[in-house]
């Protein structure tokens, strides 16, 4: 078999490396993705550990990249995710690349502070101009219509500096100038009339287009105001009110040679600022392109060197402190690659003394490793969802590559459903390549990774839908229905048959609503149907009478066998941790149990199928009366299925009832005799204590040295138990917990697998359902108009197909036969208890920009 | 005839899954998934031979027949036989 029945045997390997080629070293076991480290500094806070600086500069590389990252994306720059993966850097090229990010990083910050203190000083520019054009109105405006200010005609004509007040004959007159925010106009112009009384004039009027606030960065609607006031102390109050609004104020220019001299000005400043604005964009942006074309193999080359350090960390010292030992667990078979990684590290480092590795001997339990392709990966989640497997125990997920499509497709059993199925599955598969389903959502996701269950799961369901003859709940005839209608009509037998059968015509036919088809007639049924269940059926009133029947057979059997093949791979367990007494004491017993019992039940499912028939279908005996029979002994049998049957019954009774006192008591009395009737061996060696009792393993895992002669006899069990620690109560505890759990589970999870019939059942029925109201209104409508119905009721039933019976349906049959192989069938053999093997692999770190770091 | 009838179909269906799941194996290419095709093939035969088995032996001797109305009775008398 494969390496899929089994997982692979582990050793522990210790690794000295020296200091100066320790990262090197490790460099190429990450490329390669061999070995797991142990922590061997696990009482050590991390920010004890030795390396601890060197992490901290990974992580400070790191957040410059990831700043370095957001402004290029900011800036609509596109990042080119490179298709190789550069190696870590060595430790010279370190600092280097650290100076070089540094330096990067400055400048940019730089670059972008100056860019928006330049936008900002632009937008102000560019609302003063909006300012003047406005005000220049107004205070027209003012001359024209309202005649009250020729007491100062003078206005226009001085020449101020200060633009609050004006000294002339004590009167003071000021203006106010600037923009203040669409909503907050109407309560600044109640505010200065409630505090200056009517001694302010504002005039104000909306811009027409929307400008940027230098602050915030929105785009919204400013208003131009002009107050005019009189007095200085009013000029104080306007001011703190304009402050309190947060309105931008701006001079405001007395003459109108000073406003065509302040407008000129400005727009030579904004042409300006314009210009350097426009270099200044130009420049950060050739910086950024420049910094996007390295900065993916950056990411991952500091991912990289992380990682390496993190590992480094889990390493300790040895006495002299120049050499790192690591233990690492690596698979047997990889054990020359470790060795040839080791010294390509060494080789690549420059060192003169290489580092090297040797095995030691352990007593812990190794991962486990299976090795998958991506084809077998998604059953081995299934099976590792429930546990991942104890070390070098029999792997269930082979298996269910088959099992579990094929026990999803006696739930699901339908042809055209089945395809439809098979159909996304293909389109998953042949675009499994394609990048943008490897990272799309959550969901799709979830079917991307099952699809080559999903596969298996429609081709299953095709056949199991060929052999229940239903697709979209109507029947195929291919091969000719074997009930023949006519042979029930009087016309067709001689007049010596006629008389012993009710027969029909033609008045009988028409004016019975249902008439039954009689096997017993000679002529009207001409044999099974070669392949599935006989269309006529289909047509059948009384079709869930024989479907029932058939299916509830079909489970039955179907569930034992599958049990049965859970005990015997038991058996499989027990040969190789080289238990035989095991197989003697407990697998036995639960196979007799189990056969006796369920296997007679299913021999007697196909005696009667083959022996009774139309004929003597009077006497034929129910299965489950007699099957409850068989352990009542009622006073008054029936008369049977065959002649015999009451000593059979017994016998199988009997050698049931042996079996369940052995499986109960037998294995813990064998290993107390055992443990009293040969003494101790193998305990010399002081602290030899096993972690678990059932394992061979550790054992074996010892070096060839350490064990004595002469101990091949003792294969049997000895060496599972020191003296101090043989305890006799947990063991029969534990095994008579087993037994019960077996015995009644053996019952319960019989009955379990009617689930098979039930969920079956109710597929067909909704299907059926789906079909009677929807296209069968659809269909009988004849007239052209029919034909246009058609089109949306088509539609209806395909968008119903496919949520109700694909996706609901699937997902209900998906979980049963998940929960029949987790339950049913796993826990007659499998004990689930492992830890799963992480290597050290560059592989595993995520290869994207947003997701954080996976430290091996 | 019922006896022929029955025979037929099991002949051609037992060579057909004993071809693929006893046969089948010896021309599986030496690979490293070897074991696991070998496996899926002879699990594949046994499930669907089961499965067939089970439905032609449930149909051979049926103690009752189909009930039918009176206008499919019509409609098989014309158009099937």
């Amino acid at each position: 078999m494969g390496s899929l029945f089994r997982s692979e045997p582990m050793c522990l390997a210790q690794l000295f490396l020296q200091s100066g080629t320790a990262y090197e070293c490790l460099s190429a076991l990450g490329e390669k993705g061999l070995v797991q480290f142990r922590d061997l500094n696990q009482n050590v806070s991390s920010f004890q550990r030795k390396f601890v600086g060197e992490v901290k500069r990974c992580e400070e590389l790191e957040r410059i990249l990831v700043y370095l990252v957001q402004e290029i994306t900011r800036a609509n720059i596109p990042l080119p995710e490179g298709e190789a993966s550069p190696p870590a850097p060595p430790p010279k090229q370190v600092l280097e690349m650290q100076e070089q990010l540094q330096k990067l990083e400055v400048e940019l910050r730089e670059v972008t502070k100056n860019k928006e203190k330049l936008r900002k000083n632009l937008l102000e520019l560019i609302e003063y101009t909006h300012m003047l054009r406005v005000t220049r109105t107004f205070v027209k405006r003012n001359v024209e219509f309202e005649p009250t200010y020729e007491e100062f005609p003078s206005l226009e004509n001085d020449s101020l500096l200060d633009y609050s007040s004006m000294q002339r004959l004590g009167a003071k007159l000021g203006f106010v100038s600037g923009l203040i925010h669409q909503g907050k106009v109407d309560a600044f112009e109640k505010m200065l009339w409630r505090v200056c009384k009517g001694y302010t004039i504002v005039t104000y009027a909306e811009l027409d287009e929307s400008l940027e606030d230098p602050e915030t960065g929105e785009v919204i609607k400013w208003y131009v105001f002009l107050i005019s006031f009189w007095g200085e102390q009013i000029g104080h109050k306007v001011k703190k009110i304009c402050d309190c609004y947060h309105c931008h104020i701006y001079p405001y220019p007395n003459t109108a040679e000073e406003r065509k001299e302040i407008q000129e000005g400005l727009n030579t400043r904004i042409q300006d600022l314009y210009t350097v604005l426009h270099k200044t964009e130009d420049y950060l942006r050739q910086v950024l392109c420049k910094a996007a074309e390295s900065v993916y193999s950056r990411v991952v080359q500091v991912k990289k060197m992380k990682a390496i350090y993190h590992t480094l960390n889990m390493c300790s010292f040895d006495v002299t402190n120049k050499c790192l030992i690591a233990e690492v667990w690596c698979p047997e078979a990889e054990l020359r690659d470790l060795r040839r990684a080791l010294e390509q590290g060494s080789r690549e480092s420059g060192a003169t003394i290489p580092s090297f590795m040797n095995t030691i001997p352990t007593k812990e339990t190794p991962p486990t490793l299976i090795r998958t392709n991506r084809f077998t990966e998604g059953f081995q989640n299934i099976v590792d969802a429930y546990g991942v497997g104890s070390y070098r125990e029999v792997n269930p997920a082979l298996f269910t590559i088959i099992t579990f499509p094929f026990l999803f497709a006696v739930m699901f059993g339908d042809l055209g459903h089945g395809f439809v199925m098979f159909l996304f599955a293909l389109l998953l598969v042949v675009n499994e390549n394609r990048p943008g389903l490897n990272q799309s959502q959550e969901i799709l996701r979830m079917f991307f990774n099952g699809r080559y269950i999903l596969l298996l799961m429609g081709l299953f369901s095709v056949y199991t839908g060929l052999v229940y003859n239903d697709c979209f709940s109507k029947s195929v005839n291919i091969f000719g229905s074997r009930w023949n209608v006519s042979a029930m009509y009087s016309s067709s037998h001689t007049a010596q048959e006629r008389d012993k059968m009710a027969l029909w015509n033609d008045s009988v036919v028409r004016h019975s609503r249902v008439l039954q088809l009689d096997p017993a007639v000679p002529g009207v049924f001409r044999g099974p149907y070669p392949f599935g269940i006989d269309p006529i059926w289909n047509l059948a009133t009384n079709r869930l009478t024989f479907l029932n029947s058939f299916k509830m057979k079909m489970s039955v059997i179907l569930g034992i066998i599958h049990m049965t093949f859970g005990v015997t791979l038991g058996i499989f367990n027990h040969l190789h941790f080289r238990k035989k007494f095991n197989i003697l004491l407990v697998s036995i017993p639960e196979l007799l149990f189990m056969l006796c019992i369920f296997g007679y039940l299913i021999f007697m499912i196909v005696y009667k199928w083959l022996v009774f028939s139309a004929e003597t279908s009077r006497e034929a005996p129910s299965i489950l009366i007699e099957f409850i029979n068989m352990f009542i002994f009622p006073a008054s049998g029936t008369s049977g299925l065959y002649p015999g049957q009451e000593h059979v019954q017994k016998v199988l009774l009997v050698v049931t009832a042996l079996s369940v006192p052995v499986l109960f008591l037998g294995k813990p009395l064998f290993l107390l005799w055992l443990h009293n009737g040969r003494s101790c061996f193998g305990v010399s060696r002081s602290g030899y204590t096993l972690v678990r009792k059932d394992s061979e393993e550790e054992v074996s895992l010892l070096g060839n040295q350490d064990i004595e002669e002469g101990n091949s006899q003792m294969e049997d069990g000895c060496r599972e138990m020191t003296c101090e620690e043989f305890n006799f109560g947990e063991i029969l505890m534990t095994q008579v917990i087993h037994s019960i759990e077996y015995c009644l589970g053996c019952i319960s999870n019989t009955a379990s697998y009617l689930r098979l019939w039930a969920l079956s059942l109710a597929h067909a029925q909704l299907s059926d359902v789906l079909w009677a109201m929807l296209m069968r209104v659809g269909l009988r409508v004849d007239t052209t108009f029919g034909v246009l119905l058609l089109l949306p009721v088509i539609a209806l039933f395909a968008v119903l197909t496919i949520f109700i019976l694909l996706i609901m349906e699937g997902l209900s049959a998906f979980l049963h036969a998940i929960r029949l192989h987790w339950v049913e069938f796993q826990n007659k053999f499998y004990v689930g208890a492992g830890t799963k093997f992480v290597p050290f692999s560059f592989s595993l770190l995520s290869s994207k920009f947003s997701d954080g770091d996976n430290v091996a | 005839m019922t006896a022929h009838s029955f025979a037929l179909p099991v002949i051609i269906f037992t060579t057909f899954w004993g071809l693929i799941g006893i046969a089948g194996p010896w021309f599986v290419p030496k690979g490293p998934n070897r074991g696991v095709i070998i496996t899926m093939l002879v699990a594949t035969a046994v499930c669907c031979y089961l499965f067939w088995l089970i439905a032609i032996l449930a149909q051979m001797n049926p103690l009752f027949g189909p009930q039918l109305k009176n206008e499919t009775i019509w409609y098989v008398r014309f158009l099937w036989e």
